[in-house]
């Protein structure tokens, strides 16, 4: 079996392994795993530009609220159903990307992660300023009436649960396909060596924009069904904290992997879920679990794999 | 017809003078040798006519255009390849992938694997074709490089010490390769190995201290006086 189709039969294989536990799972995990993979699909848009093409950006959290609020607002206050209001959010999230992205890029390095970090916060500030429409760090709750999307109620967890693996399938997909294109195969070649690749004819700028923009808009995508999928939009997810997550997620996962970020998300939730069981204190066993892991396998779980078994893993 | 020339370039580093008004001309399908002494310029005058380093002052023609003022990337599209003179080949990827790198900017699926193993078969580098560049020996990643110039089909192919850390054989395979470009090629190429340079090119620039000390075939360079002082020393 050539590598294309292996990786096609592992990849579709997942997706038809969650789209089976659905059946299976009892209501806590089956909530969580709805949970897990529009997070998850937030990840994979963070790896295309982390992972593949080797810019750290410490901004993200921007694009998951630009598409949050893309959606939220525009049912809140302009009465869009929830397909326009998807849409809505799924532009925003495009124009923010192309926006930030024509103004980071000029920078590379520390400076980067700088750049998109205080953007990211400015965006943090602006929800907060504009508290009169955005109800600021207290949120609104898209209610039950208004997440119903051609006649499929968004709310019941069956439904949520499909949306959620839809929409990762989609993502996992699209980024499958986007990493064995040349556009992908060029991203890789400018995180291992950009000089050399600009010297091969490629231009290296227009190639980062459009991986920021693709990233910027699976991220934005992602923003916009989980506040449509958990009926609530709010503050907490523009904050800094939201930057980070899909980082430590792809770390974990494997940077550079398409499976990466949802073994990453997975591992990490489960971790948390987990490890607050036992004490109040468990971000101190998460911690260590995360330090342990980056000294055994700095290539993340998928990473390590790829190392030791898997060689032909995109 | 001359495919590259320029006029009066220069490059100052804060006061030092790398580059001093170099007026160069090299004509369609010639092989020309750029030497000189360690720090005379060459890198230098070879990064200004690839887009690398800016120009303090000058043009640069490249096939009857302009092009001072296009970044490199356009350059390399108009029929430039440069290949670097420190090793800069992709570390972590196979070294099919570095050439069909240099393939796909203008080729696609099986036309491109076509050129990429011509390529490595050319620097007899075909059994090595899934191996990572990381892992190839010195002298096979100089050889990588020259592959994914190769690959470019360019109309002008930018040498830069590419026979550096190559042994006695490599260096006789690389002279071969040299000799069958000639002709179909335009090729500059800094060299320091003088025997490469009397047996590939048809005539030779001399730079020193920025500025083009001579001019000629290498029959001539080697019998002129003021070479031999510039590699030599005055005493």
């Amino acid at each position: 079996m050539s590598a294309t189709r292996r990786s096609l039969a592992l990849h579709g294989g997942l997706i038809a392994l969650l789209f089976a536990l659905q059946f299976v799972l009892p209501d806590y995990h089956h909530g969580n795993l709805a949970r897990i993979m529009v997070l998850a699909s937030y990840a994979v848009g963070y790896n295309i530009l982390f992972g593949y093409t080797g810019l750290l950006s410490l901004g993200h959290a921007l694009f998951f609220a630009a598409g949050m609020y893309g959606m939220g607002l525009t049912i809140q206050h302009l009465g869009f159903t929830p397909a326009p209001a998807l849409v809505a959010g799924l532009v925003t999230g495009i124009v923010v990307s192309a926006g930030l992205a024509l103004l980071a890029l000029r920078t590379s390095g520390v400076a980067f992660m700088i750049v998109t970090l205080m953007f990211a916060q400015a965006g943090y500030l602006t929800i907060l300023y504009f508290g009169e429409y955005t109800r600021g760090d207290e949120g609104f709750v898209i209610q039950q009436a208004e997440r119903v999307l051609w006649g499929i109620d968004l709310s019941d967890p069956t439904n949520r649960y499909f949306a959620a693996l839809i929409l990762f399938a989609i993502c996992l997909m699209a980024c499958l396909h986007l990493v064995q294109r040349p556009f992908g195969k060029t991203l890789v070649a400018i995180r291992e060596n950009e000089e050399r690749v600009r010297m091969l004819g490629y231009d290296t700028f227009a190639h980062k924009l459009g991986a920021m923009i693709v990233s910027g808009t699976i991220s934005a995508t992602a923003g916009a069904v989980y506040g449509l999928l958990f009926g609530y939009v709010g503050a907490s997810f523009a904050s800094v904290q939201y930057s980070i997550f899909p980082l430590l997620w792809v770390l974990l996962g494997g940077a550079g992997t398409v499976l990466g970020p949802f073994i990453g998300t997975l591992f990490m939730f489960y971790l948390i879920d987990f490890s607050s069981g036992i004490t109040t204190a468990y971000m101190l066993i998460a911690g260590v679990a995360l330090v342990v892991l980056t000294l055994f396998a700095p290539q993340g779980l998928t990473g390590e794999l790829r190392r030791r078994l898997w060689r032909w893993l995109p | 017809m001359t495919l590259l020339s320029t006029r009066g370039l220069s490059k100052h580093f804060a006061g030092l003078r790398a580059v001093e008004n170099v007026d160069f001309d090299l004509p369609e399908g010639e092989v020309r040798a750029l030497i000189g002494p360690n720090g005379a310029g060459k890198t230098t005058l070879v990064g200004m006519i690839c887009g690398r380093i800016t120009p303090s002052a000058g043009r640069i023609a490249f096939d009857r255009a302009d092009i001072t003022a296009l970044p490199a990337h356009r350059r390399i599209r108009r029929g430039m390849a440069y290949t670097f003179q420190i090793t800069s080949v992709f570390a972590r990827l196979p070294a099919r992938e570095n050439v069909a790198l240099a393939a796909r900017r203008r080729l696609r699926g099986a036309e491109a694997d076509a050129v990429v193993h011509e390529a490595l078969d050319r620097v007899g580098l075909l059994d090595r074709i899934d191996q990572e560049a990381g892992d190839l020996s010195y002298g096979h990643q100089r050889l990588l490089e020259i592959a994914m110039g190769l690959a470019q089909a360019p109309r002008l192919l930018i040498l830069d010490e590419p026979t550096q850390g190559l042994s006695e054989s490599e260096i006789a395979g690389f002279t071969a390769l040299l000799r069958d470009l000639a002709g179909r090629t335009t090729v500059l190429l800094i060299e320091h190995n003088m025997s490469v340079v009397m047996e590939t090119a048809d005539r030779v620039t001399v730079l020193d201290y920025g500025a083009v000390l001579a001019e000629g075939t290498p029959a001539e360079i080697h019998e002129n006086a003021a070479v031999q002082a510039a590699y030599l020393g005055t005493g």
